[in-house]
């Protein structure tokens, strides 16, 4: 962490940047928020931890309208959504001093609440640069341990691995945290029936409250005004009025960032209700490497996406619903 | 006072499921929070938080007001029914029961709110001490003792029982109702008396125990309202909802025609201050920014709310929004961010 | 309209047809003399890819039972390649809506040109047997448009 500050400060100071893009600390030891810095001074506060899983790539499209170069911390994952984003002209390349950080695996206060560790007070074992297998976790309830890939997001057990797509220099080590098989939750639904699958989903969607964080904190949900803000329908974004509206939401939603998705894993991470939103996503990547040969978003700016290409000898939408 | 053994739990859920709707915390998917009592629900007390706050059970995110419906030439317009069946709400915390009375003011001075009102009167509050509070609650900073439930029946789980005490007439009547599972606890309260004085301990030890509300409430209303921090403090905010939909005191809502073919449903939802679309109206929107909505959202419960209402914070400090912020932002950093003088205290800008 | 108990059921379907090929096709189909049932409701559409996936979701969530779209073949589309887009797009929705556990017979994708009246007459006749035996569409609708 202190290289990063040391850099970002030297960059700051040279006038090669206008502002640093980072993380800030918080006031619990897992709340750390996204935040730009402009002087020395500020970066005080500046911190990089395993709780820093926020992909800053989605700050840059504002960035890109601020006058000046934006320093921005990537991530090996966030650069593919940066890359995705500069493919749609939405942030821009000479504005961004990108430094890609080193990363093994972010963790998910979630996941460690759910290990029955309540009341937390102060964890060890997270910061950037340490190497512990272990977390310690002192408690209002005494002190215990977990392990840190049991805390990890769920993106970080199906990590794309340890390369940053694009960057100007690069700072700090990473793991590559990959133990699961990125499509194996999809294909285990596939197996099941569709009854199964339909109750599955609807139990899911059913805790939907209609927060809009998944499709804000979205990287590919760049519009300016999204579809379901306007006033043209009788339904309301905001409303869990029936099962339908969150169904639909979510498919609209999954289907407009469909070869757009860097399956970056931000919508499952910020869901306050805990649904698996990832297994849309996968399901149409899934599906898109299938049907037209593996792609994936973000991995270069010069490949076409898959629903604005087509071959004359494409699968028919009969048989892909066979198929899929 | 009484008293029933935790083993005993199912039989009185059965009980009261039997004359009356019954909800409490249920794990679905996953996540705890309210729903109605079946056999087949499991039903989680140990859980100190729901995810949503109980406040749908008076204020549903969604509810049908009327219908109206055309058939041939003539229209016909039929209100919903309000509430009439008796519920009852187990395992309510005290921070969630001083929402309601948050609520209470707005919908139950007039107007009255016929919907809200009809299940306040049918509505039994079941409030569970906090046996384990977190490193998010605060709820000691708004006066509220989380060791001595409000409501009109408390519950305090120690060891392998639950303590019961009715507290109003309402409660009295559920008392009455579930009499023969209970257990007269005689003067022996010790272990009570024991448990109650933990649970003030470590509310003490809280890291948000000393957060201080100086400033806050109407007296700097202008003064806070055109404050430069706000420009800093929401830059991280993605403008979504969670903080509005988990928070036991938000009360704005909107009101929308549903067409259904057959005629027209005139629903409510609620509402959040941190969408774009918030109290919009035909000649556009009055907030513009993300700023100001952000904005509207503090100075709402921290000083127009007090200032409406004799000086009581529209917070109760659950800490659902600590808690559930997709990145971190929280009413007690705004709090803090103020408490620290108005010249901006290091610390980078927030993006 | 109340579910009517005891009566036949009557499916309701949609229908989206392109301006140039599809709709001349049920044109055709009708000035040929050709029926097809009266449970088709047809939206024209200027190119079978101006149906974007929320058109369809819409369909069911206001009561249609079944969702057919109908373009120009792929290779002749009037604009050259909008039915290309349509086809990778519905590939990947009707894939979606499976895995959600709708029923896979509720959507299809039909090319129909302008000199297929009897196609499209068939197409409509059958595709109405398939929904009418599938029976109401359930898992894809708004509760609040069935009463």
């Amino acid at each position: 962490m202190q290289e990063l500050i040391r850099r970002g400060k030297e960059l700051l100071l040279e006038g090669t940047v206008k502002r640093i893009l980072g993380w800030k600390a918080g006031d619990l030891p897992y709340n750390p928020e996204p935040a730009f810095f402009e002087t020395e001074e500020e970066l005080k506060d500046f911190i990089y931890n395993g709780f820093c899983g926020a992909n800053l790539s989605k700050y840059m499209i504002e960035a890109a309208r601020m006058e000046g170069k934006t320093l921005v911390f990537l991530k090996p994952c966030d650069t593919y959504s940066f890359n995705q984003l500069l493919k749609e002209h939405r942030v821009e390349r000479e504005k961004a001093y990108i430094i890609g950080v080193g990363c093994r695996g972010k963790l998910d206060i979630e996941k460690i609440r759910s290990q029955g560790i309540q009341g937390i007070l102060g964890i060890e074992g997270a910061e950037g640069d340490s190497e512990g297998e272990i977390l310690k976790i002192r408690t209002l309830y005494g002190d215990r341990t977990c392990s840190y890939s049991s805390a990890m997001l769920e993106r970080c057990h199906v990590c794309r691995g340890k390369e940053h797509r694009i960057y100007d220099e690069k700072i700090g080590e990473s793991a590559d945290t990959r133990d699961r098989d990125r499509f194996g939750e999809v294909e285990k639904l596939e197996a099941m029936s569709p009854e199964e699958r339909f109750a599955f989903f609807k139990e899911e969607l059913g805790k939907c409250i209609r927060c809009n964080a998944c499709r804000n904190v979205c990287p590919a949900c760049s519009c300016r005004k999204c579809v379901f803000d306007g006033n043209q329908f009788d339904s309301a974004q905001k409303a869990n009025a029936d099962a339908f509206e969150e169904k639909m939401f979510h498919i609209i939603r999954a289907f407009h960032v469909a070869g757009r998705c860097t399956d970056c894993g931000e919508c499952s991470r910020v869901c306050p209700q805990g649904i698996p939103l990832h297994l849309f996503n996968r399901k149409f990547i899934l599906d898109i490497n299938r049907f037209y040969g593996e792609y994936q978003a973000g991995e270069d700016i010069e490949k076409p996406c898959p629903l604005t290409d087509y071959a004359p000898e494409d699968i028919e939408p009969g048989e892909a619903a066979e198929r899929g | 006072m009484y008293k029933i053994a935790k083993e005993h739990l199912p039989a009185l859920f059965r009980k009261i499921a039997g004359s009356r709707e019954l909800y409490l915390p249920v794990k679905t998917a996953g996540q705890v929070n309210f729903a109605p009592w079946e056999e087949t629900a499991a039903a989680d007390l140990e859980t100190l938080k729901t995810v949503k706050s109980p406040k749908d059970l008076f204020f549903p995110q969604c509810e049908t007001l009327y219908t109206c419906r055309q058939e041939g030439g003539s229209l016909s317009v039929e209100p919903e029914t309000l509430k009439e069946q008796e519920f009852v709400v187990f395992g309510m915390r005290s921070c969630d029961a001083r929402g309601l009375e948050i609520l209470d003011k707005v919908f139950l001075t007039e107007p009255h709110d016929s919907f809200y009102e009809a299940r306040r009167k049918r509505g039994t509050l079941v409030v569970s001490a906090c046996p384990q509070p977190e490193e998010t609650c605060f709820c000691s900073v708004f006066g509220i003792d989380c060791a001595e439930p409000k409501g009109d029946a408390a519950v305090w789980p120690v060891g392998e029982e639950l303590y019961w005490k009715p507290l109003t007439s309402k409660g009295e009547a559920l008392t009455e109702l579930v009499r023969e599972l209970l257990l007269e606890t005689g003067d022996r309260e010790e272990a009570l008396e024991e448990e109650k004085a933990k649970i003030r301990e470590i509310v003490k030890q809280l890291p948000y125990a000393g957060l201080s509300l100086e400033g806050w409430g109407e007296e700097r209303l202008l003064e806070r309202f055109h404050s430069k921090k706000w420009e800093e403090l929401y830059r991280p905010c993605l403008a979504c909802g969670t903080c509005t939909f988990v928070c036991p005191t938000c009360q704005c809502y909107d009101i929308k025609d549903y067409d259904t073919g057959q005629g027209v449903k005139r629903y409510r939802c609620w509402d959040s201050c941190m969408y774009s679309d918030f109290t919009m109206m035909a000649h556009g929107n009055n907030r513009t920014s993300q700023m100001q909505r952000f904005r509207q959202r503090f100075m709402h419960k921290l000083v127009y709310y007090p200032a409406n209402y004799d000086g009581i914070y529209s917070c109760v400090g659950c800490g659902r929004c600590v808690q559930k912020c997709p990145v971190s932002l929280n009413i007690v950093k705004v709090i803090r961010a103020f408490s620290q003088g108005e010249a901006p205290e290091g610390g980078g800008k927030n993006a | 309209m109340p579910i009517e108990e005891g009566k036949e059921f009557r499916p309701k379907i949609v229908a989206f047809c392109c301006n140039w090929c599809s709709y001349a096709g049920a044109d055709l189909a009708g000035s040929s003399r050709l029926s097809y049932p009266a449970e088709v409701k047809i939206i024209r559409v200027p190119c079978s890819c101006r149906v974007n996936p929320m058109f369809i979701l819409r369909a069911f969530e206001k009561g249609a039972d079944g969702v057919i779209l109908c373009g120009c073949h792929p290779g002749d589309c009037h604009y050259s390649t909008g039915n290309y887009y349509t086809r990778r797009r519905m590939a990947l929705l009707f894939s979606m809506l499976d895995y959600l556990g709708v029923e896979k017979g509720r959507t299809r994708v039909e090319w129909v040109s302008a000199a297929e009246g009897a196609k499209f007459s068939a197409t409509m006749n059958e595709f109405v047997k398939e929904i009418a035996s599938l029976g109401r569409n359930v898992r894809l609708g708004d509760l609040r448009c069935r009463n």
